[in-house]
């Protein structure tokens, strides 16, 4: 004859949850600790994986072939510019898809107006550019039409994005711009162009317009160079020798999109400290835990007395106290990754990202909730079932 | 009232147990105590406070060790069992009744009976309907729903005599069942204990009080962690044959295991 105690799973969660109602506050309180520090942990994760996704998306839509050459420093006072070869030079690569150069008119500002004294210009560049320009660097037009051949020699010029909010010009129909005196039609307005910021803040001209009445010398200052995609690390090895064989370390050449990537990784680091500091609300969470847990046993022994004059042992005694102990660092837990999904979608939104928010994050999320819950529960469980009943009962 | 069939084998025995708690001296609370309860029988511990009435209880229900000798179920030494055992062994043979009730808050009437077959894998379903009876057989169908709160002292010690009986134990153990009773409530409760004795329920109640110790149809004495009298005949000449009680206790701290009466 032994009969056995049994307690049915079902009933153990029952009491898990009996345990947690009888002591409300206390229980949404401790629950607040962990979804404080889950929340903020997917929070974290959420937000730096939307702004990660959408630098990708970026990347990808940007390309990561495009490359830049422009004149290195200048040694010993000499002025380093690139020869105006350079771009037939470039052109002959066989894995270079496109190439166009745009070339600094240095002197002038433009203005709205004549009115508008010059030091007023507001910093706005003037280039010169290819009509290659646009598909070199993947740029859109806002409105109007982009530099061609036929316009090339007349006083026409195409405004990067910032450029034109600056001006106050809005559309291309009908605009002029003043540059070193002379009225220019605006042909065209760009998007910004996120991998050539440059061309953002710039008027662009034509090659031979710039030549002819702005005194333009000739000199490219930055090439744009669209690569083949699988063989961009050659064509970035061999470009400054090209460009100027007797000295290729006075050629620069970069590739733009690397200024993205960077940032992503820079965003990584950032991320981790949050991330840190997530962990260390979910330790003192657990402590809290621990701390309410130990409270509810010496609060409870007569009930543990009890249970165990009922037939319950050990075992069942830990289980309770622990299930109690899973029971609210899953509520926490599901409040903090409820509060962490809102969290980024809210940021997302505002910054115009798609929200990212893989769906092993908030498993990693309810799981780590849990294991600090069994980790927090294991020692006020265990110190309730090694009680001895008739100690337990007495303390009444 | 009960007719007692001497034969057979007790539901309960405690055979030569003694109990001392470490220290130094240690100190006894129990010294060879043997007593039987027989199947349905009525039976009164009674003692003055710090006769060792609670160590016996907690011994006589398996929820303390005794230092020596053993306790035996139904036939079965429990001594030898693990706790595990011990506490299968209680879900289905032991009943215990307290004198602060033990209830739960938080749950209604029916809901605390029901904790008393919890641990014995009875389906809900089932511990409802038994734990509603249950009630209904100590007089408060009317109050199945309501909390511990809601209801008297007297009911409440209704409640958890209902949670000791629904499992249908072998015995049940009560620790001064009306010890935190006025003595309108209490005289109820014993009446209770009277009925379900009647019923069949074997039941063993411990109590310093004598009125209380009348109401069972047998009354052993504990003084000083020793049985003084067992009117259930056999043993009570020996009990009779016990010297005085102080003189016992200063032989005990010397030698707890020693056998008393020597003739």
């Amino acid at each position: 004859m032994s009969p056995r105690s049994h307690l049915a799973r079902s009933d153990a969660l029952a009491l898990g949850f009996l345990g947690l109602r009888m002591r409300r506050v206390r229980t949404i309180l401790s629950a607040l600790g962990i979804a404080i520090g889950i929340a903020s942990i997917v929070g974290v994760m959420g937000i730096s994986s939307s702004s990660r996704a959408d630098l990708l998306a970026q990347l990808d839509r940007l390309g990561t072939n495009l490359l830049t050459v422009a004149p290195g420093d200048k040694f010993g006072g000499g002025d380093v510019s690139l020869s105006p070869d350079a771009m037939g030079m470039i052109g002959r690569i066989p894995i270079v898809d496109v190439v166009a150069a745009t070339g600094t008119v240095s002197g002038f500002t433009v203005r709205r107006s004549p009115f508008i004294p010059v030091f007023q210009g507001g910093g706005i560049g003037v280039r010169a550019a290819d009509p290659a320009l646009l598909a070199a660097v993947d740029g859109h037009l806002a409105s109007g039409r982009f530099l061609n051949a036929a316009v090339a020699g007349y006083p026409v010029a195409v405004l990067g994005a910032t450029a034109a909010a600056h001006l106050g010009i809005a559309t291309a129909g009908g605009a002029q711009v003043w540059i070193a005196d002379r009225p220019f039609v605006v042909l065209g307005i760009l998007d910004a162009v996120p991998l050539a910021p440059d061309i953002d803040r710039s008027a662009l001209v034509g090659w031979s317009v710039a030549a002819g009445q702005l005194g333009f010398d000739g000199h490219p200052t930055t090439i744009y160079v669209r690569a083949d995609k699988e063989r961009v690390a050659t064509v970035h090895a061999i470009l400054a020798r090209t460009v100027d064989p007797q000295h290729p370390d006075r050629v620069l050449v970069s590739r733009p999109s690397d200024a993205l990537a960077a940032r992503a990784a820079a965003n990584d680091a950032f991320t981790y400290l949050l991330i840190a500091l997530g962990l260390v609300a979910l330790l003192v969470a657990g402590v809290g835990i621990v701390n309410v847990m130990l409270i509810a046993v010496l609060e409870r022994r007569t009930e543990i007395g009890l249970r165990r004059a009922l037939g319950a042992t050990r075992p069942h005694i830990a289980v309770q106290f622990l299930g109690e102990a899973l029971l609210l660092s899953a509520i926490g837990g599901a409040a903090g990754c409820t509060f962490g999904a809102l969290l980024t979608a809210v940021v997302a939104v505002v910054n115009g990202w798609r929200v990212e928010l893989p769906p092993w994050l908030l498993l990693v999320g309810l799981g780590a909730a849990m294991l600090v819950g069994a980790v927090s529960g294991a020692y006020p469980a265990a110190r309730a079932s090694r009680l001895p009943p008739m100690d337990a009962l007495r303390s009444a | 009232m009960t007719t007692v069939v001497a034969q057979a084998e007790p539901v309960l025995r405690v055979d030569h147990v003694s109990k001392a708690y470490p220290g130094s001296p240690p100190t006894v609370a129990l010294s060879d105590v043997s007593l039987d309860v027989r199947e349905g029988e009525l039976l009164a511990i009674v003692g003055p406070s710090g006769s060792g009435k609670s160590t016996l209880l907690g011994i006589m229900g398996t929820l303390d060790r005794p230092t020596s000798g053993r306790v035996l179920v139904h036939g079965s030494d429990t001594t030898t069992l693990d706790d595990a055992a011990l506490s299968g062994l209680r879900s289905v043979a032991i009943g215990f009744v307290f004198q602060q009730f033990y209830l739960l808050d938080g749950l209604t009437a029916w809901e605390n009976v029901a904790q008393g077959l919890l641990y014995r894998g009875v389906p809900s379903a089932e511990r409802r309907r038994r734990s509603v009876e249950a009630l209904e057989r100590v007089g408060l169908g009317h109050r199945l729903a309501h909390r511990p709160g809601q209801l008297s002292g007297g009911e409440r010690q209704r409640v958890a005599i209902a949670r000791a009986v629904v499992g249908a134990p072998a015995i049940v153990l009560a620790d001064e069942p009306t010890g935190s009773l006025d003595s309108a409530a209490g005289a109820e409760i014993l009446q209770l204990i009277r009925e379900l004795n009647r019923g069949g329920t074997t039941v063993a109640l411990i109590t310093h009080s004598e009125p209380v110790a009348r109401a069972a149809s047998r009354q052993v004495r504990l003084l000083d962690g020793r049985v003084t009298r067992d009117d259930a005949g056999g043993d009570a000449e020996i009990a009779a044959a016990a010297s005085a009680p102080t003189a016992d206790v200063e032989d005990e701290a010397g030698a707890p295991s020693a056998r008393p009466g020597t003739p």
